[in-house]
This record gives structure tokens, C-alpha cells and sequence, in this order.
């Protein structure tokens, strides 16, 4: 049916791959369902450039201009930036002057929260799937299947501990406990797909280069680690995006100054009904996607290959 | 090579060495028990901590020295997860035998009492009862929705097409909402007054429509909004074994003129299975543990409390820290037998074929 339409190709929008291919109206039937799938996103994106009473009205307004005439003036709404720079900064009382919300010092807290906490358990999750991998230590299995049941468990289970313990150490509301917390959690996820990467690859280059002469370190870095670089995208990816969104710890365990982008959204939230400003949560919304967004979309590639080279055993 | 470093002589009990872990073992535990009897707590924790650290040192420099690089690389995964994972676990189950309420400074050992109460007691445990079921409604029906949906996803995806990898990322992008945003925006859409649902439903008939007006509509409202959200999770795994599938399989079946539904079933069920499996796991643990949404929309409002929520109530908004564990650990022994039932499901199948 299909017959190769050369000049597309040309264009680059055909690349050899092992799945089947399809034209165009896979195209046309995957974008209206992927729109209808994402028209809730669009919406909060929508909302956010809208004014409070635009935002509330009765019929809804989905549109930023007329499209010259096409569109009724009722469904119709003026796009305005004002919530984004409210986001930052803005008036507390009517007619007061603006103060800052600490939004900056939130957007920094999540960043600086979830890459390294997702950094350090990338690193340190590698190390042990290698060791697991390469050096099997006498109760391999237990060991591999106890990790694997802490991610089994509910986080609920050891929440009032946690909490209990970071009381006594002084670690409540500080960023060096929520890091190492955060860390815990994404370890048994990386060292279980990271492991899966590491019993893929042939040990004859590693032999090979160890006959000539390398040490375990330059193995290590020189010989496994660029084969698994696409495993290392899919992980940190899944990592960044559980991590970056995670809500019940960080309500628990941030302080003022630790506080995430998360927790400070649902305090802008309380009170709920007329009194949300629902533009001003979009903004917050939007701006906290576009980082996870942005990593996502290039690593893609790595993510998908991650997943299967990952999971699939052969 | 690491045979002769083996055969290295052990250094002496007393003899004061980096590698000594048996002698830094002795006064770690000496030092952690005067100072747990003497300093009041918050000091006491920094000189266990500091105790514990130096025995890991001893190990390690051991370890390094025999050669012995599993435990080398191993134990820093290990320490992490023991100190924040192992270690809470096993103090919340001690907790869990004393009356305690971290309000107050008391604490009293009472035994099974608070299990007994939960189990026994005429208000508490037909109220855990009816969360218990709300719970298994909810997992049943936002798993069971998001694999369905997850599925046809992936299946759509499953070929080349100019632009999929600009769709792709569309339907990946509701992964990437923080819960709390999806939470208050679907309360936004189903709000009765404003909400779009509510007018679409109002123009039509003309009656104001309240989603969260009954039991029916709460529960339809929040599996919508969670499915909505992780069935992207599904699609991205099954995904990956629809790719999988060597194409002159395919091949070999359009030439035998292999029905599309028996094609399915021999080829490429087969090769998505471990996923499907694998993704049916982790949505049902994460599904059992759900408590933001309910919180955000409904407030465990109209008979839609879950466990989850019911645990985060007792322990942290009335302070009974005694009995939120235990009640954690009653949650905890269910997931396990459900966990081990599903592997041993899972392992029989699998020795099956």
C-alpha cells in the first residue's frame, strides 16, 4: 500500500529502524490521539496566561486570538505574562507593594534536590550493580533480592521513623538529609536496571583488556562504562522525573529555606475554589515542567533503547 | 593474585591497625553504649554515627587490601539504603509494640495492643476494613485501566511515522506533571461550576452536574485523573518490547498467512510478557500506596479514604505514632503476600512455557 515517497525522505522524516513503518495516516490518527491524550497539559498551559477572571469564566475561553474571525469573541481570551513574573514576585495585599514569593530560592531547592540526590544514587547504584555483576559476593541473590523488596514497600511504612530519626539528628529541613533520602529511594530502581546493563555486555573485550595489561579501574571506565551510557540516560531519567515530582517526603521533611517547587505549590493552593489563583498555578506548573521536559525529550532516544536493552533478556 | 593476599597474616586482635575491624568493632560498641546511656540523644546519635563510621573504614580498608572489590563496590549501596531504608523499618516495627504519641514525651511498652486494637476494637476496624477495600478497588480498577490504555498506546507508537518522536513526548509529558498539579487541575476541571466537564454536561442537559457528588462519581473522578497520569509508565515498557520483536518473525508469518490474532498470541505476546508483568508490578505496588490524589480532590471525602491516607491521618495529624505503625506494618505484611503470590504466579507461568 504504502509506496515510498522519496522526497520525504529526503527530508529526513523516514529513518531506517528495526519497526515497521507506516505514512502519514498513522501520523494524522497518532497526533489527534496524542493531542486529546495531552489537551489536559495544554489546558494548565492555556491557563497560565490567563487572568483570574478569564480563568473562571463561564462559557471557557480556549483561545488566544480570533484566528482572524473563525472563533466567537466569547471562547476568546487577551494572553497576558503577568502570571509568570507574579510567579517571582507580587502584591500580598491588594494595592501593596510587591515582595518577593521565594519562588527563585523553590525552582533552586527542587534542582539542586533532585540532581543530586538522582547524581549520587546514579554513581553510587553503578558501582554496586558492577560489583554485583563482576564480583558475585557469597548470598549475591539475597542481597540483590532485599534491595529489590525496598522498592517493593510502601514509603509510607518507614515515613514515621524517618521523620523520628531526622528529628534527633538535626537532619529535619536540611538539604543534606533529603538528599541522602531521596538517594535511598532511587538506588534499588538504578542498581537493578544498571545490573541488567552489565550482565549484557561480552566479558571477552574486558578479558582482552585486562591481558593487556589494564587495571580494574581502566576497565572500568575505559571498557564497560561508554557501552552503558544508554542505560545510564533511561535511569536518570525515570530517577529525575520521580524524584523531581516526589510530594509526600519533601512535605514532611523541607523546611523554609529546603522547601521544594511541589510542597510551595499545594501551600499556593490551599483554600481551594474561587480563591486558587488558577493562572498563577499554571505559570508555577509550566515553568516547573519545561527542565524534566527538556531532559526527556533529549534523551529520547537513549531512554527507549535503555528500556529495552535494560529489561529484555535474551 | 588474590590468592597469596589472602594468605596474609592477620593482624593481630589488640594491635592497632586501619584494617583492624574486629578491634574496631570492640570500641565502637563499648563507645556507642556509654554514650547511648550517658549523652542525651541528639549527641548520642552523632557518636554511633561516628562509631559506625569507623567500622565501615576498618572493613573497607580491609576489603582493599585482600583484594576483595564486591564488598568494595557493594557497600556503599548497601550503607545508604540500611540507614534510610533498613534501619526506619526496623524501628518503626519496635515502635510499634510501644504506646507512643509523638506529642508526648512518654512511652510505654504494651506489647501487641495496638494491632489487637486495630483489629478488634468496634470503631477502628470496620473503618481499616473499608479502607482496606476502597484501597483494592482503587488498585484494581487505575491498574487495570492504565495497562488497557498503556497498551493500545504502545501498540499506536509501535511503528515509524513521520514525527512520532515529537508525539512521543505529548503523551509522556502527563509522567512528568507533579501529582500535585495534576490533582489541583482535575479538581479545576471537575469543579461544578467553572469546571469544563461540568459545563460540557450542562449545556447538553442543562442541570448543573457535581462529579464528586456521590461515591460513583468521586471514585471515576480520581482512577480518571491517576490513569491519566501513569499509563505513559505502561506504554513506555510495553513499548519497549513491541520494539523488541525481531521483524522476520513477522515476515515468516505473513508468508504461513498467519491470522493477526493468533499472530499476536505466538509472536509478539511472548515478547512483552516480562514487561507487561514487570509494569503490572510496579503500577500495582505504587497504586496500593495512593494517597495525594484522594488528599487533593476528594480529601477522603464521600467513602474514598485509602489506607495509605488513613496511615499519613493517624501518624501525622493526631500524632499517634505508635499506632500509625503498626498499622504500617499490618499494610506492609499485606503487600508482601501479595508481592510473593504474584512471583509465584509469575515464576509457575513462566516454568510453564
Amino acid at each position: 500500500m504504502a509506496t515510498s515517497t522519496t522526497f520525504w525522505e529526503k527530508l529526513g522524516f523516514r529513518k531506517a529502524s528495526g519497526v515497521s513503518e507506516a505514512g502519514w495516516g498513522q501520523t494524522l490518527f497518532a497526533g489527534i490521539i496524542s493531542l486529546i491524550y495531552f489537551l489536559p497539559v495544554l489546558l494548565i498551559i492555556i491557563t497560565s496566561f490567563k487572568l483570574q477572571t478569564e480563568a473562571l469564566s463561564v462559557p471557557p475561553k480556549f483561545f488566544p486570538t480570533t484566528f482572524f474571525g473563525l472563533i466567537p469573541e466569547a471562547y476568546v481570551f487577551t494572553p497576558t505574562l503577568e502570571n509568570f513574573t507574579s510567579v517571582f514576585s507580587r502584591a500580598f495585599t491588594t494595592g501593596g507593594a510587591a515582595e518577593s514569593t521565594g519562588f527563585d530560592r523553590f525552582f533552586f531547592n527542587s534542582m539542586f534536590i533532585a540532581g543530586s540526590s538522582v547524581l549520587l544514587a546514579l554513581v553510587i547504584g553503578t558501582l554496586a550493580a558492577y560489583g554485583f555483576s563482576r564480583y558475585p559476593l557469597k548470598g549475591n541473590d539475597t542481597y540483590l533480592f532485599i534491595i529489590l523488596t525496598t522498592r517493593m514497600l510502601p514509603a509510607i511504612v518507614v515515613i514515621i521513623p524517618i521523620i523520628l530519626m531526622f528529628r534527633i539528628a538535626g537532619l529535619s529541613g536540611s538539604y543534606l538529609g533529603i538528599i541522602f533520602l531521596y538517594t535511598a529511594f532511587n538506588l534499588p530502581f538504578t542498581i537493578w536496571m544498571m545490573k541488567s546493563f552489565f550482565d549484557e555486555l561480552s566479558l571477552d573485550v574486558e578479558d582482552a583488556a585486562r591481558i593487556d595489561g589494564s587495571s580494574e579501574l581502566r576497565v572500568f571506565f575505559k571498557v564497560c562504562l561508554p557501552q552503558v551510557i544508554a542505560g545510564l540516560a533511561a535511569t536518570f531519567v525515570f530517577g529525575l522525573i520521580l524524584t523531581w515530582n516526589e510530594f509526600l517526603f519533601a512535605l514532611l521533611l523541607t523546611g523554609v529555606d529546603t522547601r521544594t517547587v511541589p510542597v510551595a505549590m499545594n501551600q499556593a493552593v490551599a483554600g481551594g475554589g474561587i480563591g486558587v489563583l488558577w493562572g498563577l498555578l499554571a505559570a508555577i506548573e509550566t515553568l516547573f515542567l519545561i527542565p524534566v521536559f527538556l531532559v526527556t525529550f533529549f534523551l529520547q532516544n537513549h531512554l527507549l533503547r535503555g528500556v529495552t536493552f535494560g529489561t529484555v533478556k535474551r | 593474585m588474590t590468592m597469596t593476599a589472602t594468605q596474609q597474616q592477620a593482624p593481630g586482635f589488640l594491635n592497632v591497625a586501619a584494617d583492624n575491624w574486629k578491634l574496631a568493632i570492640a570500641v565502637g560498641l563499648i563507645v556507642s553504649i556509654i554514650a547511648g546511656s550517658v549523652l542525651p540523644p541528639a549527641a548520642s546519635f552523632w557518636v554511633i554515627g561516628a562509631m559506625v563510621t569507623m567500622v565501615a573504614a576498618s572493613f573497607v580498608v580491609n576489603a582493599f587490601r585482600k583484594h576483595y572489590y564486591g564488598g568494595l563496590l557493594v557497600s556503599p549501596a548497601i550503607a545508604v539504603l540500611f540507614v534510610m531504608n533498613i534501619f526506619p523499618l526496623l524501628w518503626s516495627l519496635g515502635l510499634s509494640f510501644f504506646a507512643y504519641q509523638s506529642s508526648q514525651q512518654t512511652m510505654r511498652f504494651v506489647g501487641l495492643s495496638n494491632y489487637s486494637k486495630l483489629l478488634t476494637d468496634d470503631l477502628k476496624a470496620p473503618e481499616l476494613w473499608a479502607n482496606l477495600t476502597n484501597t483494592a478497588m482503587f488498585t484494581v480498577l487505575t491498574v487495570s485501566c492504565q495497562m488497557v490504555v498503556g497498551f493500545l498506546l504502545a501498540v499506536m507508537f509501535a511503528r515509524q511515522f513521520p514525527l512520532r518522536r515529537y508525539l512521543l513526548i505529548l503523551v509522556l509529558t502527563p509522567m512528568m506533571l507533579s501529582v500535585v498539579a495534576v490533582g489541583v487541575f482535575f479538581s479545576y476541571y471537575y469543579d461544578p461550576t467553572f469546571g469544563l466537564i461540568s459545563q460540557m454536561v450542562k449545556s447538553w442537559n442543562g442541570e448543573q452536574f457535581i462529579l464528586f457528588s456521590n461515591k460513583t462519581g468521586a471514585v471515576a473522578g480520581i482512577v480518571f485523573a491517576d490513569a491519566w497520569m501513569w499509563s505513559p509508565f505502561v506504554m513506555l515498557l510495553v513499548l519497549a518490547g513491541l520494539v523488541s520483536v525481531p521483524k522476520y518473525l513477522y515476515e515468516a508469518a505473513s508468508i504461513d498467512r498467519v491470522g493477526s490474532w493468533r499472530r499476536f498470541w505466538t509472536i509478539t505476546f511472548p515478547y512483552i510478557r516480562g514487561l507487561l508483568m514487570l509494569a503490572l508490578l510496579f503500577r500495582t505496588i505504587e497504586a496500593f500506596k495512593m494517597a495525594d490524589l484522594v488528599i487533593l480532590l476528594t480529601k477522603g471525602g464521600n467513602d474514598t479514604m485509602t489506607i495509605s491516607y488513613h496511615v499519613i491521618r493517624i501518624a501525622n495529624e493526631q500524632n499517634k505514632t505508635s499506632e500509625g505503625a503498626a498499622l504500617s506494618y499490618l499494610l506492609l505484611f499485606v503487600v508482601i503476600v501479595l508481592t510473593n503470590l504474584y512471583l509465584y504466579i509469575a515464576n509457575r507461568r513462566s516454568q510453564e512455557n
